[in-house]
């Protein structure tokens, strides 16, 4: 198939979804209901002020974090790197741990101290592997996924040192965030963050040629003219923007920024003029259709939706890894 | 000074404490073919990534044009230099035309089409190199030739008068072989572009080049015409070894043969 052609078929694929999603649920909800909307009607406000947000709060954080991991594959020339693998979900994840340890409880502009705990958290981790990038010339890839792995272990085993000095209560909200989630009501929580995913976004698009260049290597990319290290600069500063913005309202939701990009590169190449847009509306297709299936598979209650990615992802993903095809993947 | 021309001064460069060139002066004249032999560890490799500016930081100084290099941006200097890397094997997920098409990095803008001139510029690469069949085909799935092929038509398509290449056949069997060099004294004579290769192929650089430099230990050992070069008394030394030589039969140049161990 063309490239243009999936690129369309995942725009429309997109567009139905987005337009679909918000519809099923629990409560029916009749068209008319949608289309005159009123405060005092419950179920209009059902649609309007919970699903409607939640649905686009979740396409939004899978288009991010699909095009961070995307950035990061790029850059590190690993499929294995991801701004996850690298240790920044187990950053956020203490940051938020800490918040609801020590009752760090105001919101901010409609973000609570748990997502700027978490917030920072994630810039702490990211900032942690970049400044190993920046460290050594000639660090190897290698090198810098195991200190990823290696940051990863220090959050983990400090989160569980703070399961181990809270109470109960506190224990179970550690975990429940720590699961991944999409709990947006009302467009406070998204608009808050969607500043730092726009202005990543438009970086990581604005240096489509620069991320090809990446994954052919850096001396090719420095001989060709890219300004190596302060291009990796300016991608992991775009990351750091998506990934805290994303981490502070969803929580830790893993396997989308690995799996998308692989899986769009299978469909429309490397070149990243068409694997970004390509990976941007997969990753936001996919997270949105695993939120729907979290909302109504045991309804009235919700899975996290973390949970369903990787159900859903992962034997889906060894599949394809399995069909081959991988001479175009970064597999080989 | 012609427009294409390096001068390379008193420069060293090292790598943490460890020096791996030392006080090295070269110059490369333009339209000449360079080739720049000499033994494993000598730092022909890395005095070809100091010139791109793949390492950075070296002492002693670099001019391109006239102009010293640090003055140079990297787009700048990438329309001055190509670039072909030693073959690494790892993954270019590319098509050959999108690997080609990305030589034309410097030229290009985000978010606007390809020019028609960048395609030019990449169908003339494909041509110059034969390697216009293989455009549909995705990097890995070519052979060592090819793909050497291939990364010499990318360097090409940045348009640029002269061209850098580290050890261009290494890993290639006597046909590939033949077809780089091919290639390479093409480009060097029908268009005139400034040629500097490294080399482990004694022979191929007293074949192909007009001008030998040799590196030992990260110093320039020797510097001259393949004649003067492709002598026992000069090639021994540097190597440690002996050679004999053989006069080829049509060019009537000296090559060297090595002695069988046992005989």
């Amino acid at each position: 198939m063309k490239k243009s052609a999936v690129l369309i078929l995942l725009a429309l694929g997109s567009i139905i979804v987005l337009a679909g999603a918000p519809v099923i649920g629990m409560k029916r909800i009749a068209l008319d209901t949608i289309l005159h909307p009123s405060a005092l009607d419950m179920d209009s406000s059902i649609f309007w002020k919970m699903r409607v947000p939640r649905v686009l709060t979740s396409f939004l954080a899978g288009s991010a974090l699909a095009i961070s991991g995307m950035a990061f594959q790029a850059l590190f020339r690993n499929p294995l790197a991801t701004p996850f693998t690298l240790g920044v979900s187990s950053g956020a994840a203490f940051g938020a741990a800490l918040s609801i340890l020590t009752g760090f409880t105001f919101t901010f502009f409609g973000i609570s101290g748990m997502s700027i705990g978490s917030l920072a958290g994630a810039l702490i981790s990211i900032l942690a592997v970049y400044g190993f990038t920046r460290m050594r010339k000639g660090f190897s890839t290698a090198t810098m996924l195991l200190a990823g792995v290696a940051i990863s272990f220090f959050f983990s085993s400090l989160i569980l040192f703070l399961q181990y000095l809270s109470d109960f209560t506190q224990s179970f909200r550690i975990v429940r965030w720590l699961m991944g989630g999409i709990e947006a009501v009302g467009y406070d929580s998204i608009l808050g963050v969607l500043p730092f995913i726009l202005a990543g976004g438009a970086i990581v698009f604005a240096l489509t040629h620069e991320l090809n260049l990446f994954s052919a290597g850096e001396d090719i990319a420095t001989s060709r003219g890219v300004e190596v290290g302060k291009m990796k600069t300016v991608l992991f500063f775009a990351v750091s923007l998506m990934i805290g913005g994303v981490v502070s309202v969803c929580g830790p939701i893993g396997f989308v920024g690995m799996m998308s990009p692989h899986i769009s590169r299978i469909l429309v190449g490397a070149n990243h003029r068409y694997l970004a847009p390509a990976t941007f509306l997969f990753g936001g297709l996919f997270l949105t259709l695993c939120d729907t299936l979290a909302r109504i598979v045991i309804a009235p209650a919700e899975i996290p939706v973390g949970i369903v990615t990787a159900l859903l992802g992962g034997p889906f993903f060894i599949w394809l890894l399995l069909s081959g095809s991988s001479e175009k993947s970064m597999l080989r | 000074m012609t427009h294409e021309s390096i001068t390379i001064s008193n420069y060293s460069f090292s790598i943490g404490d460890k020096s791996i060139l030392h006080d090295i002066s070269l110059a490369v004249n333009g339209g000449e073919f360079l080739s720049i032999i000499g033994p494993n560890g000598a730092g022909k490799s890395t005095l070809i990534k100091c010139l791109i500016r793949i390492n950075t930081g070296g002492k002693g100084e670099i001019s391109l044009a006239g102009k010293p290099l640090e003055s140079y941006r990297q787009k700048e200097l990438a329309c001055l230099l190509g670039y072909v890397p030693q073959s690494d094997g790892r993954s270019l997920p590319f098509s050959v035309e999108e690997f080609v098409m990305m030589g034309r990095y410097p030229y290009l803008s985000p978010f606007t089409p390809i020019s028609h001139r960048d395609e030019q510029a990449v169908q003339d690469a494909l041509d110059l190199t034969g390697t216009g069949h293989l455009a549909d085909r995705v990097m890995n799935t070519l052979s060592g030739g090819e793909r050497q092929n291939v990364l010499i038509a990318a360097a090409l398509a940045q348009g640029t008068r002269i061209l850098l290449l580290d050890e261009p056949t290494t890993f290639l069997d006597p046909k590939h072989v033949a077809a780089v060099h091919r290639i390479l004294k093409r480009i060097n004579l029908e268009r005139g572009i400034t040629i500097v290769m490294v080399t482990h192929d004694i022979n191929a650089a007293a074949l192909l080049s007009n001008r030998i430099a040799i590196l030992k230990e990260g110093r320039v050992a020797f510097e001259g015409f393949p004649e003067e070069v492709m002598r026992n008394s000069v090639l021994s030394g540097i190597y440690d070894k002996s050679f004999l030589f053989v006069t080829h039969p049509v060019t009537g140049q000296q090559l060297i043969v090595h002695e069988e161990a046992g005989k």
